[in-house]
């Protein structure tokens, strides 16, 4: 199919919805490639569970290292992981060593979102993809991705994706988010699409999600316009046969690389930002053995994407980013709690990476905070902020007031090439 | 507004149904909840054991298969362990069946909901594996004998069952002073999982006036609490912290380490204001809106506080309230309420659910409910499925919902009623003229169908 149809959909959904607000949106403003913002791309991946930063990236030179977590968790580092003589990567890991040699690949250590003590996953995981200093528990409340796309000239919703099964709160708010999952795809007969424009048309929630859901569809199942609208349109049978093949080819195991797949193909478009979360990262108990599949799991999300991306790697950066870190001594049940500090990933041909930076607080207990968890020294929203900054050329000014409000900046940590 | 029957129907129950009766009144839907179970007598699901009984077949083909020698064995062996594990399965399936039999033909619906919110507000399972369908026996045993009575008796129930006490790392907690710790056995330290949820989930909510000071106490005080497969629950004093505990400037405890201590400071909790406020709100968002009326809240929390938590009064404080049956747009079915109500308004007999078959089961259920964005029995967190109308309706859980719409009736019963007689029983009273029209404009029985379970009018409650 064609943008045009996929916007004028959207753009007929939308207009009915925003009413007279209309003329502030900024879907107002027509774009085309060559007018678009740039050619860096953004991808956010929220590890969610509190990865645990001090395994992930383990401090083998910091004397205490071993003392708190020998005992009970994995701690050997191999050579050929040493990143350069006081950190060294998990083993799970290890696939990315490439990476890190190439340049590609980069970690943050000791930071956190502003929030303490209370180390609440849900309240965690909102205040890192709401990108305040506190949380706000309004209905209405949006996602720091979203308030960078209001910000950016020329977005609309081909420029941001929100991707998979779940629905995060990063990417909600004013300006227009595509979210979809590549095995939802609703193939529908020109007659059942317009009894369901009528039953839905009194209901926006359902009118719009609709709306957006045909669209999305007919990239996923790689219908033309013509398709839909002429003489290939299905016909009640041809969709009740390619709706039954979609519930069976829905819903195998993983599905990770088939969204980071399909964010690569929108990335490789008009696409500019894409979000989605990785799970898993919540080892209270047997993390030897559970932190591994999560952090497998982020690799190979990570390896697909640099594959499906070709060329246009070079011009993206990841950052992937969690809701806390871990305690900094194992519990008693071969795992960590609930922590403060940890680390935040970057990885991408845009980035200046082989390096591990952050201000390291030390592990001696009176260096910890609480005395318990890694000292953050440093904001996440800071990192996250300089990369917009130099991906998207955005103002400091509005980094620090819209899209953080609150945040300190800082130094730059000169993250992108 | 008052009770009317057919949105008590829609609003607090499974559904409308073409063969039973809507209730006729706030107090009818109460004595039937606080009389006896029929649909759990009818369809009925197994506890702890027959899930341990899985549990210990698997993990004893797994090792037999492990320990093989011979190549023939092998063969012999991988078949037996995919005999235990398809039967662990099926059974699931069977199950599966009868719980969402239960919603299409009780005359109880108020029950089958609020099993179902109480289990969500307590989540509690086990993740993939041997033990996956562990959430069914969880709520037949810890959730659906209380609903009707006491939140503290809820509240103990859940967090002595092995599922949670699995679930949130509680079983293998260990005081850093107890006699467990001190042998270094393999047990060595204190989890505070379960403690955390406890004050922020289950009962004072997490602006409630608690701090880290008092996670850490509870999780001392809880340390005990544990479990084997065998017998079940079970209180361990060597995993326990000597001493006083003082959570919310409580002391419990102090000499021997006993279970009565702890069961003291579940009731204090139970009993707390901010408990009462937390489950009246959760309640009331959870059945009629979410951004309840303030009045109602206040209503339900005064009733709490009043009975010391007696639920059916809290829940006929709800029914008794205006705002329970305002005409406003009502809140989305979650995916397990949209298919146990769709199945409700289809008539569907009891065979017609493919119970003991795990393969169709899983093609014409758990599939389409993991894109509708509810896999059955395992949210995300321990902070169960989301409340907010719009994370459930996205263009991709939409979609699964109208694919489930159209494709599955069909499966469940070759004889399709009439869309236009079926727009009428599955609607009641309050069929917008669109929907009636398009129920008849479908070029199909089962795009008619679809058409109308795919509604607005039918997707609320």
């Amino acid at each position: 199919m064609t943008r045009q149809t996929l916007s004028r959909r959207l753009f007929l959904t939308r207009s009915a919805a925003l009413g007279c607000s209309l003329a502030a949106s900024p879907l107002m403003t027509p774009v085309t490639m060559a007018s678009a913002p740039g050619e860096n791309r953004l991808v956010v991946l929220i590890l969610r569970g509190g990865l645990d930063g001090l395994d992930a990236v383990r401090p083998y030179g910091a004397p205490e290292f071993d003392s708190y977590r020998g005992r009970l968790l994995d701690t050997a580092v191999p050579g050929e992981l040493d990143l350069d003589g006081f950190y060294a990567l998990h083993p799970a890991l290890a696939p990315l060593m490439p990476l890190w040699q190439a340049g590609e690949l980069g970690f943050a250590h000791a930071v956190s979102t502003p929030y303490r003590d209370k180390r609440s996953h849900f309240d965690g995981q909102d205040i890192l993809e709401a990108g305040t200093a506190s949380l706000d528990r309004a209905p209405d409340r949006d996602g720091w991705l979203n308030r960078l796309l209001q910000g950016f000239p020329g977005a609309e919703a081909e420029t941001a994706y929100a991707i998979g099964r779940s629905d995060m709160l990063l990417t909600r708010g004013k300006a227009d988010v595509s979210n979809w999952s590549p095995d939802a795809a609703l193939p529908l007969s020109p007659q059942a699409e317009k009894l369901l424009d009528m039953v839905m048309h009194d209901d926006p929630l359902f009118r719009d999600a609709t709306a957006e859901a045909i669209a999305l569809s007919q990239i996923s199942l790689g219908l033309s316009a013509d398709a839909v609208e002429g003489e290939d349109a299905l016909d009640s049978s041809g969709m009740m046969g390619a709706m039954q093949d979609s519930m069976a080819g829905a819903g195998k195991k993983g599905g990770l690389d088939e969204i980071a797949r399909f964010a690569a193909g929108r990335l490789r478009e008009e696409t500019r930002i894409a979000a989605w979360s990785v799970n898993g990262f919540d080892t209270h108990a047997a993390q030897s053995k559970r932190l591994p599949r999560a952090l497998t799991d982020l690799s190979d999300t990570l390896l697909a994407l640099r594959e499906a991306l070709g060329p246009v790697w070079e011009k993206t950066a990841v950052v992937a980013m969690t809701e806390f870190g871990r305690t900094a001594r194992a519990n008693g049940t071969g795992g960590t709690d609930h922590g403060t500090g940890g680390a935040m990933l970057f990885a991408g041909g845009a980035l200046r990476g082989g390096r591990v930076v952050g201000d390291w607080p030390g592990l001696a207990e009176a260096d910890l905070y609480d005395r318990r968890d890694l000292m953050p020294t440093r904001d996440v929203r800071a990192h996250a902020g300089w990369m917009m900054r130099q991906l998207f050329g955005l103002d400091t000014g509005l980094i620090e007031r819209s899209v953080f409000p609150g945040v300190e900046l800082g130094a730059d940590p000169k993250l992108i090439l | 507004m008052s009770f009317d029957p057919e949105r008590a129907a829609i609003r607090f129950g499974c559904g409308l149904s073409p063969r039973i009766a809507p209730p006729d009144s706030a107090e009818a839907m109460l004595s039937q909840l606080t009389g006896r179970d029929r649909a759990a007598e009818a369809f009925p699901v197994p506890g702890f054991q027959a899930v341990v009984a899985h549990y210990v077949a698997i993990r004893a083909a797994r090792k037999a298969q492990k320990a093989t020698r011979t190549e023939a064995d092998l063969e012999a062996k991988l078949k037996a362990r995919k005999k235990v594990e398809r039967a662990m399965a099926d059974d699931g399936s069977r199950w599966f069946a009868n719980t969402m039999l239960r919603r299409a033909l009780t005359e109880d619906g108020f029950r089958e909901r609020l099993v179902a919110f109480w289990t969500d507000h307590f989540t509690a399972f086990d993740e993939g594996g041997p033990m996956r369908f562990s959430h069914v026996a969880y709520t037949e045993e810890a959730i659906r004998p209380h609903v009707a009575g006491r939140f503290a008796d809820l509240l103990r129930a859940s967090a002595t069952h092995p599922i949670m006490l699995r679930f949130l790392d509680q079983a293998r907690s260990a005081g850093p002073n107890s006699q467990a710790t001190k042998r270094k056995d393999k047990i060595g330290g204190l989890n505070e999982n379960l403690a955390r949820e406890m004050l922020e989930l289950h009962t004072l909510g997490v602006n409630g006036p608690y701090t880290q000071t008092d996670v850490r106490q509870l999780a001392e005080l809880l340390t005990g609490l544990s479990y084997t497969m065998k017998a079940g629950f079970e209180f361990r004093p060597s995993l326990a912290e000597p001493g006083a505990e003082t959570v919310l400037s409580v002391e419990y405890g102090g000499n021997k380490a006993r279970l009565e201590d702890i069961y003291a400071a579940f009731e204090d909790l139970a009993r707390h204001p901010a408990t009462a406020r937390h489950i009246a709100r959760k309640l009331a968002v959870h059945f009629v809106s979410d951004g309840p009326d303030e009045g109602l809240v206040d209503a339900m929390a005064a009733r709490y506080a009043e009975t010391d938590g007696n639920l059916p009064e809290v829940y006929a404080a709800m029914l008794e309230h205006p705002a329970a049956w305002a005409d406003q747009p009502g809140n989305i079915k979650q995916p397990v309420d949209f298919i146990g109500s769709s199945l409700r308004a289809l008539d569907i007999v009891p065979r017609a659910m493919p119970a003991g078959k795990y393969g169709r089961t899983r093609k014409m259920f758990f599939t389409p409910l993991q894109l509708m964005g509810q896999d059955w029995g395992r949210p995300a967190g321990p902070d169960g499925w989301t409340e907010s109308d719009a994370e459930w309706i996205t263009p991709q859980r939409l979609s699964a919902r109208l694919i489930w719409g159209m494709t599955m009736p069909y499966e469940l019963r070759r004889a399709l009623p009439d869309p236009r007689d079926f727009v009428e029983t599955a609607l009641g009273r309050r069929v917008p003229e669109e929907v009636r029209f398009a129920a008849r404009a479908a070029e199909t029985r089962a795009e008619g169908i679809g058409i109308v379970l795919s509604s607005p009018a039918f997707q609320r409650m």
